[in-house]
């Protein structure tokens, strides 16, 4: 549990922070130059606040007015950093026990075996960092920040000098791990996909400041933050519930506040919570009740908005039960439909993108292929 | 066969004595300078930086009569170093490495800052946050990670100690057995008549030595830089 309420100034830059994160992921988004690192630099000690007071599990690690600031060394927390930051003259095994084997055998949280397995990096113990791959990298650098038993772990992009593909291997990892070694994270990014791919909690901050925070779902759907949460590229994002399988057609039912979705069959227990994103280009609309189509994800709606995006084409925001969704059409379109706000319609989704698998304890989860329903 | 006359035997003993007790003496009051220099800031800072260079650009002479000015038999630190310890510098071959060893500092401590500025302090950072306290960090991670500096400071200060000669002869002068170093001992040799030979062959010692102290060097340089590497 982190609570903390700083003020800096670096330069012009003013940063000004309350935040409180609690247990599972806490992602800290915003454009570059918003803040997070350094934030994130004074709850490890390597940057102190002018003002305020860091407070990690009951323990004060920085007090501006009683003058507590303990060192870095003292914190216990884990970070991971952008860069890695291996040791070049240890080897992979020397890195990982750096902070392992000076925690007292009785303090450590943390087995070795346990946290190379889950990483797999066994094969990799002898080698030094500079045989390393960028993935391997990342994944030694997490395996060193968590075998110190930290009380928190925190992660600055640690994904970000990857390509998608070794991004979208190591994920799973890291949600993994918020659960399997019961440690909350505070993870920095940038890269919306990450977030909502991990994090429970989402922070946004722009200009050193908090602008809003809350579960991911809540954040994202916000309109007055749509342009900041980027949400033409996320679309709407929900939760559902597993309702049933159907192994005949190789599909899964999950159901939310606005009916029922089919996506391809998943492997998860009914009732488990999934985190779907529903992209405003996948989602067209019509006035009747549309009959013989192949797309099977057809929902009543009711026309919330219209704004005009670029490129001639119209920003429409749904009503689908009390969840919103979003849909691109052109202005052509719309000029055909002649659709107003208070409208009915229904929404023909071709295709549910599984963002987050498993959300109540987050045990397997990553972002699975595009599941598509039967059209 | 080219065997070594009782003289070479001795000033070739002598010379690595006294270079070896000067760097290995200076190595940490080296690393401590270089530390300062890369890393703090302080009011005086170029007179300290000054100071430390000084013998770099002094005529060795000069240096030597300093010393032997200061630390003697009569001068103000030398005879507190006699009445307090009983210990006599000048004119002995510990004289010699400290003069040796003054000439040389400056090398030695370029050497090892600039190993020490080009550090990542990120990778200090991270040691931090990994439990490892300022000092610990400081010997399990910046001092690895400047031994190719370390090592050249070393051997820059090493060749520079063998070869030292105006510092060492006015401070201790000529003393067989005790202060007479490889390149007095030649100098020496090319006062008498007829000593040609005999320099000659001090001159191909001296070569040898400071070649192979170099071969070394590059040898355990290019190993610490493949460990460094992966």
């Amino acid at each position: 549990m982190l609570d903390l309420s700083v003020r800096r100034r670096q330069g012009n830059f003013q940063l000004d922070v309350t935040l409180k994160a609690g247990p599972g992921i806490t992602a800290l988004f915003g454009p570059s130059g918003s803040g997070k690192t350094s934030l994130i630099n004074m709850v490890a000690g390597l940057s102190r606040p002018d003002h305020g007071r860091i407070v990690v599990d009951d323990r004060v690690l920085f007090e501006s007015q009683s003058g507590i600031d303990v060192p870095p060394e003292h914190r216990h927390l884990g970070y991971v950093f952008q860069e890695g930051r291996l040791f070049p003259h240890l080897s992979v095994k020397g890195n990982l026990t750096f902070g392992w084997q000076r925690m007292p055998a009785h303090q450590r949280s943390v087995q070795f075996a346990d946290v190379v397995d889950v990483l797999g990096i066994g094969h990799l113990l002898k080698r030094h960092p500079a045989g390393l791959s960028g993935g391997e990298k990342s994944r030694v650098a997490i395996g060193r920040a968590l075998l110190a038993s930290p009380r928190i772990l925190l992660m600055d992009e640690p994904l970000a000098s990857l390509d998608a593909g070794r991004k979208a291997e190591l994920l799973p990892f890291i949600v993994n791990l918020a659960s399997q070694f019961a440690i909350p994270i505070l993870y920095v990014s940038h890269a919306m996909d990450e977030v909502l791919g991990l994090a429970d909690t989402l922070v946004l901050m722009e200009n050193g400041r908090v602008i809003a925070d809350g579960p991911v779902e809540e954040v994202v759907a916000r309109p007055d933050l749509k342009d900041f949460s980027g949400h033409r590229d996320a679309g709407a994002v929900l939760r559902a519930t597993v309702r049933h399988h159907d192994d005949d057609h190789g599909v899964t039912a999950l159901g939310f506040s606005g009916g029922t979705l089919l996506v391809s069959r998943l492997d998860l227990g009914c009732g488990a919570s999934v985190r779907l994103r529903i992209r405003s280009r996948d989602v067209s609309l019509a006035l009747e009740p549309p009959r013989k189509l192949s797309i099977r994800n057809v929902l009543p709606v009711t026309v919330t908005s219209l704004s005009p995006s670029s490129n001639h084409m119209i920003d429409v925001k749904l009503d689908c039960g009390g969840t919103v969704l979003w849909s691109q059409i052109t202005s052509l379109a719309q000029s055909h439909l002649g659709l107003t706000p208070g409208m009915q319609a229904y929404a023909l989704l071709k295709a549910v993108t599984i963002a987050r698998e498993d959300i109540a304890d987050y045990r397997r989860a990553g972002i699975a292929p595009e599941a598509v329903a039967d059209d | 066969m080219f065997s070594l006359t009782p003289l070479e035997i001795e000033a070739l003993r002598l010379s690595l004595l006294v270079s070896g007790v000067a760097v290995a003496g200076s190595l940490p009051l080296g690393i401590l300078c270089a530390w300062v220099l890369a890393r703090r800031d302080f009011p005086g800072k170029v007179l300290v930086d000054g100071l430390i260079h000084l013998p770099l650009v002094l005529p060795p002479v000069v240096v030597g009569y300093f010393l032997l000015v200061v630390l003697g038999r009569r001068g103000p630190v030398g005879s507190l170093l006699l009445d307090w310890f009983g210990i006599t510098l000048g004119f002995t071959w510990k004289g010699a490495a400290i003069a040796s060893a003054v000439i040389a500092f400056p090398l030695m401590v370029r050497a090892i800052r600039l190993s020490l500025e080009s550090v990542d302090r990120g990778l200090e950072q991270a040691a931090r946050t990994l439990g490892c306290g300022p000092v610990r960090t400081f010997f399990t991670v910046t001092l690895p990670l400047v031994s190719p500096g370390l090592l050249t400071g070393t051997i820059l200060g090493f060749a520079r100690s063998l070869s030292e000669f105006g510092a060492t002869i006015t401070f201790v002068s000529n003393i067989p057995g005790e202060t007479r170093t490889l390149p007095i001992a030649l100098y020496a040799l090319t006062q008498v008549p007829g000593g040609d030979a005999a320099a000659m062959r001090l001159c191909v010692i001296s070569v040898a030595v400071a070649f192979i102290a170099l071969l070394a060097a590059e040898i355990l340089a290019r190993r610490v830089q493949t460990r460094l590497r992966g």
